[in-house]
């Protein structure tokens, strides 16, 4: 039998090469509706009247008095209306629906309502802002004692900006109504988040709401909250027309009104003793929530959590907040709070390298956590870390160190630069989510005929889930990969698995499908139906305190080693790249292909993070950027071949020694961008993204 | 006079009374429920909608049925079942270019282009050769390693 890690064919490879897969933009739905979004046009205001026109018959308006549950979207706080009919926090903000047989008489219907409103006082910079959806702190050691002690102190301040998934297929849900019973089926990452949304806004028991996930164009996170607003706003409308209602936002409103990343403020103060040791930090970071609490307050915790990244820094005291502004509400993307302060601690440790005369990797070199070594929070790092192993793995093939020293003295016109980034991500839901909120429970089918159905409310949504589960489950046992039956997910036929979120599929999933698999073999009796159900199960922590802030936040870790090369024309600004060179540790990989693909995928949106992807907001709040040309996502041009090796470090608490993997790949590729870009001009990156307008102003400013 | 616009799609000649102002990429979609041509973003920057219109890649969301009246147009729809795209389709099995498989019925398209023109292109004719399709997921390097591995293995196809 070969290894989980040989690459197979993946299982949906030929329906979406030969174009036959069906996303929900290409199912026809009967006498279905169009549904089009009217939007707030105000960033803070009350609505005073809406000014309807006479509709004509099959045309709908559905508002918030339509809601026959409750008028917020289930997410983690109810402050998000599923149709706003008081008041608007951003420009927009979801107000009502118009539904009709044709699409540009909907339209037409859209532009014809009218809103009063009474404006009030935005407020849009993060930083003016007094209201907070949470905030946290947390210390270790002594940072009193610390600052007392310190003979020097290193302080600085970090942006990051926005980023948006921009995912090819953009947000799309259709709802149906028929026989007391709502379907909702579309693009989503999270099925039985979307259930719960639609149960709470319909007020209908569970067993009268079921979720269907279609083929999904890539979500990124985008894909993890959002869809909840969506499908409530559908339910609602098929409820009232009592037809099959289509919701699919065109790139315009995808871009600009959906959840993106959170814009950060990174404050770092870094305490130095007379031997020029750091003896302490001091970090405070802000993320701009927008509008809606969504799922900000996890992505704060993951945040504040990474702050310190890949040190053992004695004593430090890191806060945080993440605040409500009228802008557009940003929540879940790929690395969930990491690569803010992923690039907040690598920047700011090359900052004090450079102060203190060193080059980055010789100071980040003496603070690297150890096997056992405990976290910032007072938990432990159990599992092997093989960051020695992995930077001499990265010199290896990148050759990194020389290049750097030689870099740094060049000059001429074309200058070269070489920068690295050292990181970790936390593996599965942070805190105590898996064994208090989500308790993940999958089953085995297996039929008559032997063959096996994976029933479990996980979705594919590009990073190849329905090949990986199928591994998973055919080699614990022993059966060909393809005899194995794994759907998109339908709520009504599978349990709760857990959202596809936080790089937890596999690694937390997975494992209860291993273990499902091998019950399953011990018991198996030919020709009888069998079901085998497993429920997840919490490792032996330190158990997650989240009022105080400590004890494992994460049962293990997995790690990343990222450098990035570029060649940079000082009279143009114009900056290439010229090489990427990464060293992953993710345990073992369920199929090496599809690890590759991450890695390649997820590196690459780390690259456009940090040197193209820049989206603003303008004078009244609105997003500027409304499609691809403003919004600028790496091509095929923009990118080189990157050289991948990974280090194996089989971890018990996933299937064959995985752990989670797809956010981590984009976790440190703008901060090593950043760097190299330092290595190139000699000079201080701040902000992210690194642009070459930017970089333009570092020129002439140098 | 008369409005009826005739199209030859994927070797199948088509008469049409819709407006010659409609885009062809809704005019496949909806009427005639060839849903491998995926609308991304409705603005040509983005290639999901590419399709292959008298021998160029042209992004069909840019273009009304009026326009191309008579041209021969080919969807991955009519392509599959070639030999080319049986090369294609290993050729990104292997290589892993596919994820969510959204932008990748352009992406073969695109593919099946380049070749045409330049059967034996370089890493760079390939890599401009999908410039104008966007790819999320993948981050390209594998596209671009599938394509190469298809030239060398459509030898002569091409």
């Amino acid at each position: 039998m070969d290894s989980i890690r040989k690459s197979v064919i993946k299982a949906d490879h030929k329906i979406k090469v030969d174009g036959s897969a069906k996303y929900i933009a290409d199912i026809k739905f009967k006498n279905s509706l169009y549904a089009k979004t009217l939007r707030s046009e105000k960033s803070k205001a009350v609505i005073k009247r809406i000014f309807i026109p006479e509709l004509k018959d099959g045309y709908y308006v559905v508002e918030g008095k339509d809601v026959p549950g409750l008028n917020k979207v289930k997410i983690i706080q109810n402050d998000m209306p599923v149709f706003s009919d008081k008041e608007v926090n951003y420009i927009g903000e979801p107000i009502l629906l118009v539904l009709g047989p044709d699409l540009e008489e909907v339209i037409s219907i859209l532009n014809d309502i009218k809103v009063e409103y009474e404006e009030g006082t935005p407020v849009f910079d993060m930083r003016d802002s007094t209201e907070s959806f949470d905030k946290y702190e947390y210390e270790k050691g002594n940072i009193k004692d610390a600052i007392k002690k310190s003979i020097k102190v290193i302080e600085e301040e970090f942006y990051t900006g926005y980023q948006e998934q921009a995912y090819l297929e953009t947000q799309g849900l259709v709802g149906d109504y028929e026989d007391d019973k709502v379907s909702v089926y579309g693009t989503m990452q999270c099925p039985y988040y979307v259930k719960g949304a639609v149960v709470q806004a319909l007020g209908f028991e569970e067993d009268k709401v079921r979720i269907v996930q279609t083929t999904t164009g890539g979500g990124f996170g985008g894909k993890e909250d959002y869809p909840s607003l969506l499908g409530a706003q559908v339910a609602v409308a098929a409820y009232k027309a009592k037809k099959p209602v289509r919701l699919i936002l065109d790139r315009a409103e995808d871009m600009a009104f959906t959840t993106k990343r959170h814009p950060a403020l990174l404050k770092y103060k870094t305490l130095l003793n007379e031997n020029n040791k750091i003896i302490g930090m001091d970090v405070d970071i802000i993320l701009n929530g927008g509008a809606y609490a969504t799922v900000s307050s996890v992505v704060l915790q993951r945040a504040l959590l990474c702050a310190i990244g890949v040190y053992n820094i004695p004593n430090i005291r890191v806060k945080g907040r993440v605040v409500k502004t009228n802008t557009v509400p940003t929540g879940a993307f790929r690395g969930f709070g990491g690569p803010q302060s992923i690039f907040g601690i690598e920047t700011h440790m090359a900052h004090i390298a450079k102060e203190l005369g060193f080059t980055p990797l010789e100071l980040k070199n003496k603070y690297f956590v150890k096997t056992g070594d405990d976290t910032c929070t007072g938990g432990k790092f159990t599992y092997d870390v093989k960051l020695e192993e992995m930077l001499e793995k990265a010199e290896e093939i990148s050759d990194f160190s020389r290049k750097y020293k030689k870099y740094s003295s060049e000059q001429g016109i074309m200058r070269k630069g070489i920068g690295m980034s050292i990181f970790l991500h936390g593996c599965g839901f942070t805190g105590s989510g898996e064994r208090d909120f989500i308790k993940a429970k999958v089953k085995l089918l297996k039929y008559e005929s032997g063959v096996i159905e994976i029933l479990a409310s996980n979705t594919d949504m590009g990073q190849g889930l329905q090949t990986t589960f199928k591994k998973i489950v055919a080699k614990a046992l022993d059966k060909n990969y393809q005899d194995i039956i794994y759907e998109n997910p339908d709520t009504d036929r599978v349990p709760d698995s857990g959202p596809t979120v936080a790089s937890r599929s596999i690694m937390v999933v997975g494992k209860l499908l291993e273990r499902a698999a091998l019950r399953l073999k011990e018991n198996w009796v030919d020709g009888k139906e069998q079901i085998i159900e497993e429920n997840y199960k919490h490792p032996d922590l330190i158990p997650w305190n989240i009022t105080k802030f400590n004890g494992d936040a994460y049962p293990s870790y997995s790690w990343g080693i990222n450098v990035v090369e570029v060649e940079i024309n000082t009279v143009t600004a114009v900056t290439e790249v010229t090489g990427i060179y990464t060293v992953f540790d993710i345990g073992i990989p369920i199929d090496e292909t599809i690890m590759e693909g991450q890695i390649q995928g997820g590196v690459i949106q780390g690259l456009g993070y940090g040197s193209c992807e820049n989206m603003e907001y303008d004078k009244v709040g609105k997003v500027r950027q409304h499609s691809i040309t403003d919004y600028i996502i790496p091509t095929a041009k923009d990118v080189v071949n990157i050289k991948n090796e990974l280090v194996d470090n089989p971890c018990d608490l996933g299937p064959f020694g995985a752990k989670g993997a797809g956010e981590l790949t984009l976790v440190g590729t703008a901060p090593a961008y950043a760097n190299a870009i330092e290595n190139a001009l000699g000079v201080k990156v701040n902000r992210l993204p690194v642009t070459p307008e930017w970089i333009m102003e570092a020129i002439v400013n140098e | 006079m008369s409005n009826t616009i005739t199209l030859k799609i994927n070797n199948k000649t088509i008469a049409t009374e819709e407006s010659s102002a409609k885009r062809l990429l809704d005019f496949l979609r909806e009427d005639l429920d060839i849903t491998g041509p995926k609308e991304g973003c409705g603005e040509g920057e983005c290639g999901a909608c590419a399709v292959i219109i008298d021998k160029e890649l042209i992004n069909s969301c840019l273009v009304t049925i009026g326009s191309v009246q008579g041209k021969e147009i080919i969807t991955v729809e009519g392509l599959k079942g070639t030999k080319q795209f049986g090369v294609l389709e290993r050729c990104f099995a292997e290589a892993g270019a596919v994820q969510c498989g959204f932008c990748t019925p352009g992406m073969i398209m695109a593919a099946h282009a380049l070749l045409s023109k330049i059967p034996r292109p370089t890493e760079d004719d390939v890599r401009n050769g999908i410039s104008g399709n966007l790819c999320r997921c993948t981050g390209y390097n594998m596209i671009i390693n599938a394509i190469l591995m298809a030239s060398k293995r459509g030898d002569g196809l091409w």
